[in-house]
């Protein structure tokens, strides 16, 4: 620990700031890793400059460094987790943006060489604080990454969510819920409260709910629209379930579901003409006088 | 004692829920309210619930106690305006209200209960009264 807190790192970095951002800005621009089609020239270099600046900062302020959790070191977790964030959105793998932070140690053990030249001892503890610091920052880079990857997967399954369920107005007071794609009990619910809202905003009596898309109907699927219908209804509208294929008529029937109490049609056009029926309306063809 | 109000329109009467309900007012509703389709002579009874945000099981089931009773003293009962977060919870405790009719709103409850009443007009001869 004596030894460590006496590390030279801190001041001979200061120092020479400038000589040691260009060696890695260098070495940055010609490694194989460079994204340039990613990433503009001049934001690396800005990145760069940042976080030599932060972290120069910080190891003065907190002369041992092995600790990059301390407190002095926030500036810099926190602005390495931006990058490492962004550039999970930019397209970055996770060793291109962990290179970030590894490609400093050849320009750092270049300088620490350079200025241990004639104590070997000396120059290797230096070699191992530089390292242990920066492997430790890389591999924080790496969280951060993951952090921000998850956060894309997130949102993207959110987003799916929503997508899968639109409600469309089909006409004034009939609502339809088209609906593609296997139905569990977190996709239900979404469609259940999406649709009930819809209901509640355009005040529609009949919503169609279009199975077409759902690949399989089990007993639990069943449930979920039998559920979903009772709700409407609970509000004041009534459901039509459409889109049944003939092997799913026969699932149905054979687990013993029972949907005698929901109008079920087979295509999404009957289940519309009942609803307009429904609404009094009628659809004519127009007289061609001509 | 706290009661909710119970208006007559016509052949109609009309209970708005404002308040949260809890079980006693239930159960003074459930007494006032076929006192007065008895008293009254009722033909329908509209229950808004647009404002009430929370029901458990029990007002569940005295929603669908009080449509048994008023059928039984010969008046249909529509429940107006249910919020989509109760029907949720309703369905999600096993309650879907199989006796019950809805509507959307008041408007429309209104318009369902007097269909129903001109088509039992013509079915049990109650018109005459």
């Amino acid at each position: 620990m004596n030894q460590k807190s006496k590390s030279r790192i801190p001041e001979m970095i200061s120092k020479r700031e400038s000589d040691l951002l260009a060696d890695w800005i260098r070495e940055q621009l010609t490694a194989t890793t460079l994204r340039s089609d990613l990433m503009k020239e001049s934001e690396l270099r800005e990145q760069s400059r940042r976080f030599l600046g932060l972290m120069i900062r910080a190891a003065s302020e907190q002369p041992a460094l092995n600790d990059i959790n301390a407190p002095a070191w926030d500036e810099t977790r926190e602005f390495l987790s931006s990058v490492s964030r962004s550039r999970a959105h930019q397209g970055f793998s996770p060793s291109e943006t962990a290179t970030f932070v590894f490609s400093l140690k050849q320009p750092l053990f270049a300088l620490l060489r350079h200025e241990f030249e004639g104590d070997p001892k000396k120059l290797a503890d230096e070699m191992w604080i530089a390292t242990e610091v920066l492997d430790k920052l890389g591999l924080f880079t790496t969280e951060a990454y993951q952090k921000g990857r998850e956060e894309v997967i997130m949102r993207q399954q959110q987003e799916l969510l929503e997508l899968s369920t639109p409600v469309v107005v089909l006409w004034e007071g009939i609502l339809a819920l088209p609906l593609i794609g296997t139905l569990d009990s977190a996709r239900t619910q979404v469609v259940m409260e999406s649709l009930l809202q819809k209901i509640v905003e355009t005040g529609a009596g009949i919503a169609i709910i279009d199975i077409t898309g759902v690949p399989t109907v089990d007993t639990l699927v069943a449930q979920h629209l039998l559920k979903t219908v009772a709700a409407a209804r609970l509000m004041g509208a009534d459901c039509i379930i459409s889109g049944i294929r003939p092997q799913i008529a026969q699932t149905i029937v054979h687990l013993g579901v029972n949907l005698t109490d929901v109008i079920t049609k087979s295509t999404l056009a009957d289940a519309f003409a009942v609803a307009l029926r429904r609404a009094k309306l009628t659809v004519a063809r127009v007289e061609n006088h001509g | 004692m706290e009661r909710i109000p119970i208006l007559k329109m016509g052949d109609y009467l009309l209970v708005t829920i404002q308040v949260d309900m809890h079980d006693r007012l239930a159960m003074t509703l459930q007494d006032d309210l076929t006192d007065r389709i008895a008293t009254t002579r009722a033909r329908g009874v509209l229950i808004d619930i647009s404002s009430l945000e929370i029901v458990d099981s029990f007002i569940g089931r005295m929603l669908g106690n009080i449509a048994a009773m008023s059928r039984v003293l010969d008046a249909e009962t529509v429940v107006v305006g249910m919020r989509p977060a109760v029907a949720i919870t309703l369905v999600e405790l096993g309650l879907s209200l199989p006796g019950v009719r809805t509507a959307l709103n008041v408007e429309k409850g209104m318009s369902l209960l007097q269909g129903v009443g001109a088509e039992q007009e013509n079915l049990n001869g109650r018109g005459e009264r």
